[in-house]
């Protein structure tokens, strides 16, 4: 009998666990549109911005251009910017955004540069503070952040062109995940300092502009702006890829769940008959042998 | 007059797409209007108002960090921060002036761009005013 309430006690436990994932999951799928219309909203911008930028980049390169464009003119110190979420539960959203990190920073190692990791998000913090703990400088903290703004990657991009501007590193990299549909996500790299332009962006040289002030005055000012933008960017992609990831980690949840409720339940059935039979078995003998 | 295409984008949103008659856009170096067949022209923005003239009437934006894309077709502003000036309230305008003023501080203790962030504060005053 005592197996028979062990059973029934899983069952029950079971279902409460299927309970609870199929509600994440249902949050999730709403977070999730959130999260893509917020992604979808900044994309003119983001667009708008780029293609001006690679435009400028590519007319004012070349001598004496902003250190943000050309470079320290050497690259020994990468400032790798992991951006991870701050909770778990959402499959191997984290997990893969660290791995391609650490894959790149021991890359890095082994060609004798410096590395030096910032992250934003605490799943990546604890993840890569693990295995990379001496090259760890800092963290942002998002997690009372309720819906990513413009101001956060403002306040990112600040402490990132602050740690520049003292020559701290050469070459900065973020690390996020690109959302492509519900159950793909593409951990990527983008190097944000030097400016490189996101693929895709291209500038259209058929106009040509006058500038206001200069064209120099106008990319230095734009360049700063430039790296939040990015950050920007890569927060809201992260941001939907999470929920993505979360929203097809608690489906298989769910479904798991199910499978096993289902399996218990044969399990508990056939004891409980066996139970039965043993029963009906001692009753019979018992009234053979009088 | 001859109508063109008019864009505002901050990058939480777009906050206006369609077709103006007329521009003025707070440049970094002065007010400047845009009206169709506009010489192709890039220029920063400070923090001010921004004017579309449409056929229905008159709107006024209030803008901060940016720039300006004027084509011979369309104007695009994208700026860093961007609302209506009807909705602007007074606290709104009061952290933009308090940010401001920070960022001009720090910007005078590390010596680099004290100028230009005195401007911006300057003209986050002005905005402020002009809104209340």
């Amino acid at each position: 009998m005592a197996n028979l309430k062990v059973l029934k006690n899983r069952i029950a436990s079971v279902k409460s666990t299927r309970k609870i994932t199929k509600a994440m999951q249902m949050v999730a799928a709403a977070k999730l549109r959130r999260a893509q219309e917020a992604a979808e909203m900044s994309r003119p911008y983001t667009e708008r911005f780029n293609a001006v930028m690679a435009g400028l980049a590519a007319s004012a390169g070349g001598e004496g251009s902003p250190k943000l464009l050309s470079g320290t003119g050497s690259d020994n110190v990468h400032l790798l910017v992991v951006m991870t979420s701050e909770r778990g539960l959402c499959g191997g959203f984290n997990g893969n955004i660290a791995k391609n990190a650490k894959a790149h920073a021991a890359k890095l190692l082994a060609a004798g540069k410096t590395v030096k990791i910032v992250t934003v998000g605490k799943k990546g913090r604890d993840s890569m503070k693990r295995d990379l703990g001496d090259h760890f400088i800092a963290h942002v903290d998002l997690s009372e952040v309720k819906r990513i703004g413009y101001d956060n990657a403002q306040d990112i991009a600040r402490d990132v062109l602050g740690r520049f501007d003292a020559a701290e590193f050469d070459v900065a990299t973020i690390f996020y995940a690109k959302f492509q549909n519900v159950v793909t996500q593409i951990p990527t790299a983008q190097q944000i300092i030097p400016f490189e332009a996101p693929e895709g962006a291209e500038a259209d040289d058929s106009t040509l502009y006058d500038y206001e002030p200069s064209e120099e005055a106008i990319l230095a000012d734009l360049l700063p702006r430039a790296v939040a933008t990015q950050i920007f960017a890569a927060l809201l992609e992260n941001g939907a890829s999470e929920q993505g990831a979360r929203m097809s980690a608690m489906d298989n949840a769910t479904r798991n769940a199910g499978e096993m409720i289902d399996k218990l339940t044969i399990q508990y059935n056939r004891s409980r008959q066996a139970v039965i039979t043993n029963e009906l078995i001692e009753i019979i003998s018992g009234a053979e042998a009088l | 007059m001859a109508d063109f295409k008019f864009d505002l984008v901050s990058p939480e949103r777009r906050l206006a797409q369609m077709d103006a008659t007329e521009v003025q856009i707070p440049g970094a170096d002065g007010d400047m209007t845009a009206m169709a067949d506009h010489a192709p022209t890039i220029t920063t923005l400070r923090p001010g108002i921004l004017t579309v003239t449409h056929a229905g009437g008159v709107e006024d934006y209030v803008v901060s960090g940016g720039f300006a894309e004027i084509t011979g077709t369309g104007v695009s502003v994208l700026a860093e921060k961007a609302f209506p000036k009807s909705e602007a309230t007074a606290e709104q305008m009061e952290k933009l002036v308090a940010d401001a003023t920070v960022a001009f501080e720090a910007a005078k203790a590390s010596g680099n761009g004290a100028d230009e962030a005195d401007m911006v504060r300057n003209a986050m005053v002005e905005v402020a005013a002009a809104v209340a």
